[in-house]
């Protein structure tokens, strides 16, 4: 398939005729209609509430029909501190959402266990099981910082493709839809981490 | 010429299977040459708030519940009687008045009846009728 000529383009797109790719079509249109899942962990629950309220309005972005259920959700914000009784239920419901799916991770609890990491309870960071898009810092962070995560996500879904070597990851069949959801160990979860989704910075020493 | 008249109603019917078959036939296509599928144990979960689901979902109801709902059913209409007859108490005739006396002693003899048939035990094993 020959791309379309640049000028020819925008010389269209004078009078007033759009010539897209399908790609650009099918990216524009669920970027701008990413629905989150609606539940919230901790005080950045609050921040993500203050966002979708009026000031803020993050139904400019095209985000604010928040969803009770997984089926119908594109991404998923982890508002707050992820405790270990509450991780195996938050990877089952990212395992029920549909393709294409997205995390945002909120906070430094949602990044990294935050102020609480030393917390014996305390999961240290989701990206521990299941792969995390936007890392937003704060704690919590303001609403703008959640918007500037969701116009980031955004960017994001604009660039992913819908062919070729380079496809975006959801549309490869050997991609995992589903992570496997940690049981309750005698100290820790068990597994601590997916391996496969969780790649611990490694420290080197001079 | 006039159309038929019933061509209307053919228009509509195609147009009324066409607009909803049309997204999902695309989504179809969709799904077919781009996303592979990615079914699973957890996806297909019945429940779908993070909790896995204990025992099946086909539990029977007790029979107490449905007996309870009528006889609150027939009290609740009896409600929306009283309040215009409450309304207009002080001008009704005497035979108004022993008319609606008479509606709620038949709806009290009716609870009276359901009450000596067991309908309010909660626990049939109990009372054993």
């Amino acid at each position: 398939m020959s791309e379309i000529d640049e000028k020819l383009r925008s010389e269209l797109q004078k009078q007033g005729i759009f010539v897209v790719k399908m790609q650009d079509l099918y990216n524009w249109g669920r970027k701008n209609s990413i629905w989150p899942l609606q539940f919230g962990l901790a005080c950045c629950a609050i921040e993500m509430i203050a966002t979708a309220a009026s000031r803020y309005d993050i139904a400019r972005f095209g985000g604010e029909v928040f969803r009770p259920s997984p089926r119908q959700a594109d991404l998923m914000i982890v508002a707050g501190t992820v405790t270990k009784k509450m991780a195996p239920q938050i990877v089952r419901l990212y395992n029920q959402m549909p393709d294409p799916k997205y995390v945002i991770s909120m906070g430094a609890c949602a990044i990294s266990g935050g102020p609480f990491k030393q917390g014996y309870n305390v999961l240290k960071g989701i990206d521990r099981y299941i792969p995390v898009d936007v890392y937003i810092p704060g704690c919590p962070p303001r609403p703008e910082a959640l918007l500037h995560a969701f116009m980031e996500l955004q960017r994001k879904i604009d660039g992913q493709k819908l062919s070729g070597a380079d496809k975006a990851e959801f549309l490869k069949p050997e991609q995992p839809s589903e992570f496997p959801v940690p049981e309750f160990g005698e100290h820790d979860l068990n597994p601590p981490a997916n391996p496969r989704t969780y790649h611990p910075p490694v420290v080197e020493k001079q | 010429m006039t159309p038929n008249p019933y061509l209307f109603i053919v228009v509509f019917a195609g147009v009324a299977i066409t607009f909803p078959l049309l997204p999902l036939a695309l989504a179809w296509c969709w799904r077919r040459f781009f996303q592979p599928p990615k079914p699973g144990a957890e996806k297909n979960a019945i429940y779908e708030c993070g909790v896995e689901s204990i025992g099946d979902a086909h539990v029977q109801f007790r029979s107490q519940y449905y007996l309870y709902a009528i006889i609150f059913l027939i009290f609740d209409v009896e409600a929306i009687f009283l309040v215009p007859f409450a309304v207009a108490f002080t001008s009704l005739p005497l035979g108004a008045f022993v008319a609606v006396l008479v509606f709620l002693l038949l709806l009290i003899e009716g609870l009276v009846w359901a009450w000596g048939k067991g309908c309010l035990e909660w626990d049939v094993k109990a009372s054993n009728r």
